[in-house]
This record gives C-alpha cells, sequence and structure tokens, in this order.
C-alpha cells in the first residue's frame, strides 16, 4: 500500500495530540517484549490497560466506551511505562512507579485489586487469603474472577496469586506467561537476597 | 440512538489519507502538512462532544475545509473563497448543496453542519474553529438568506 502520509508527519500529529493534552487514552502496542506483544493504555492518571490481546480492535473500543472516545496510539505518553515495563521482564525492577489508574472499576475490584498490590516481588498469595483479606474468605472463586479481568496486570501483579494447593490455576495472558513472570521474579528475588 | 462514535484511532486511520489529499488538492504539498495537523487537532478538541458517529467523514472534510479558508484568507486577504467540499453517497449533504450554493462559505457550512448533519452549535462552533454563539448566528443567517433568495 502506498501510503500518501509520511510516517513522519503522522508521528507529529500524534505526539500533538498528546502534548496538548487531547486524548482521554493514549496507546501503544510493544511487540519487543520478553512475553510477547503488549499493548498499554495510560490516562494522564496512570495506566489504565495492559493487555496480551495481539489484537487491538476490541481493545479500543473498550477504552474508548470506559474513558472517552479520544483513545489514540502515541508512543511518548507511555515511554515511562514502556521503560519500566521493560526493565521488569529484564528482572531489573522491583516495582513500577507508574500507578493504576482504576476509576472504571466497581468498588469491590478497587478493594480487591489494592489488596493484590500489597503482594509483594517474588512471593506468591493464594486466592483464599485475597478472599479472607478483602473481607470474605469464602469469595475466592470471585477473587479468581477479578484477577482474569486485572485491567493492568504485571503492575497489579495477579500472576502471583496462585491455587491453595499451589497450583498455577489460570492466568488471562495464558499459563505459560503466568510461570514466565514468577520464575522470572524467583529468579531475581533470590539474587537480590545473596 | 445513531451509531457510537469510534475510538478517534479508528476516525483518524479511516480518514486521514483523503484528508491529506483534499489539502494538497487546495493548499498545495508544502502546507498541506500544517493544515493536516491542525484539521485532526480540531476534530480532536471536539470529538468527545459529538452524540453519534455518522457522517464521520463529511465533518473531517469539513473541518478540513475550513483550515483552507483560514489559510487562504492568511495568503490572499481579499481573495476569492474556494469551491466547499461537495460529498458523494451523502444524501443530506447532497440535497443541501445547491440549496446552499449561494450562501457564503460560513454560513453554508454553518447550515450544513446544522442542517444536513444535524451537529450542535456547540460542535460546530468548534468544527469552524469558533464559538457556538458564532455558528448559530452563522446558521440563522444562512437560512435567513435562504428563505430571502426563495423569495425573489
Amino acid at each position: 500500500m502506498t501510503e500518501i502520509i509520511t510516517s513522519d508527519l503522522d508521528e507529529r500529529f500524534r505526539a500533538a495530540a498528546a502534548a496538548e493534552g487531547l486524548l482521554d487514552v493514549a496507546y501503544d502496542v510493544f511487540d519487543d517484549t520478553a512475553i510477547g506483544p503488549v499493548l498499554v493504555g495510560v490516562t494522564d492518571r496512570g495506566v489504565c490497560r495492559i493487555s496480551y490481546d495481539p489484537d487491538p480492535e476490541r481493545e479500543l473500543e473498550q477504552l474508548a466506551r470506559l474513558y472517552g472516545p479520544r483513545v489514540l496510539r502515541s508512543s511518548k505518553p507511555v515511554d515511562r511505562l514502556h521503560r519500566e515495563l521493560d526493565e521488569y521482564l529484564r528482572g531489573k525492577r522491583r516495582t513500577f512507579d507508574v500507578g493504576p489508574d482504576l476509576r472504571a472499576q466497581t468498588d469491590y475490584y478497587r478493594r480487591v485489586l489494592a489488596e493484590l498490590a500489597r503482594v509483594g516481588y517474588g512471593e506468591t498469595t493464594t486466592y483464599g487469603t485475597l478472599a479472607a483479606r478483602t473481607g470474605n474468605p469464602r469469595a475466592a472463586r470471585a477473587i479468581g474472577t477479578v484477577m482474569n479481568r486485572n485491567p493492568v496486570p504485571i503492575v497489579l501483579p495477579c500472576h502471583r496469586v496462585v491455587g491453595a494447593n499451589g497450583s498455577l490455576t489460570g492466568y488471562a495472558g495464558g499459563l505459560d506467561r503466568k510461570e514466565a513472570l514468577l520464575r522470572l521474579e524467583a529468579e531475581h528475588a533470590a539474587r537480590l537476597q545473596l | 440512538m445513531g451509531v457510537a462514535v469510534p475510538p478517534f484511532e479508528t476516525f483518524y486511520e479511516t480518514h486521514k489519507a483523503e484528508v491529506f489529499r483534499f489539502l494538497r488538492g487546495r493548499v498545495g504539498a508544502e502546507r498541506a502538512e500544517d493544515a493536516f495537523q491542525e484539521t485532526f487537532l480540531r476534530a480532536l478538541r471536539a470529538y468527545h462532544r459529538l452524540e453519534h458517529g455518522e457522517h464521520l467523514r463529511a465533518w473531517a472534510l469539513t473541518i478540513a475545509h475550513r483550515i483552507v479558508l483560514d489559510d487562504v484568507r492568511r495568503a490572499r486577504p481579499q481573495g476569492e473563497m474556494p469551491e466547499l467540499v461537495t460529498e458523494d453517497g451523502r444524501p443530506a449533504f447532497e440535497e443541501l448543496a445547491p440549496l446552499t450554493d449561494e450562501l457564503p462559505p460560513k454560513e453554508r457550512a454553518a447550515v450544513v453542519l446544522r442542517y444536513g448533519y444535524d451537529l450542535s452549535y456547540e460542535e460546530i462552533g468548534d468544527a469552524l474553529g469558533s464559538t457556538e454563539s458564532a455558528a448559530r448566528q452563522a446558521a440563522s443567517a444562512g437560512v435567513r438568506r435562504l428563505r430571502k433568495e426563495k423569495k425573489q
């Protein structure tokens, strides 16, 4: 396909749109991460979406519905998160400075996700434990649903939540990714303790 | 319920090539780049106030047209105004277009956007780079002028 618009012009518009503060959500797709392509969306309040879905169309519509229609791919606003993710995936970072934007979540989700945020690097917890900490020890299944719908995996570490018997149980990004993230953390957590 | 407003990314990707071609045809390759950026920035400033996702192509071209007018005005203060965009396959615009041919450009754009595309005055003001009340005045002046012309 012949492009009549140069990529330079295209990028200049995308940068100007972000610089003028006109975007509800700026997003980008990082194709080059160790765990495959990752779509990230940020608002002026923080990161609102991290997705392993390689087809962004559905993601964009959902972002537009939740945060407003001014959703545009723009690399500058997501630069910092890109760098932090990259550092994390190389074992050079344990926590994220970019915070989550959870305004589109229900109170219950926010409460569970806040509790999830306290599970530290290299540790794991169980669905039942999270259920107990958020007020209902019998709600392990509901916790599983929240983890499955976690809008910002990795930044909010739902990969650190496993079954009571230690099995990985499930992960929206696939069990391979969950295992890879846990292995990465175990390796680097141990190294830091030496 | 109209068609939902798509994410801006989709709107931009769908219309950017046509808008750029339009602008290049009107102001030349050199000035088309700035005009392109200004067109989509202006669209973005008004985008969250759109009530439905219909006629977005016409809307984008109308904004681009307005940028061309501004550009021409700056370059040739006494110059002639270029033709307004004509739309194919858009009944509302097509029906209105011949009726409004004789209107001054600003009144014509306001009338077409208001009555052809059902945009609010606030949206029209944004699209034309002016204010809600200016858009309202331009549309009503246009309608008055059309009535007068019809009587003659």
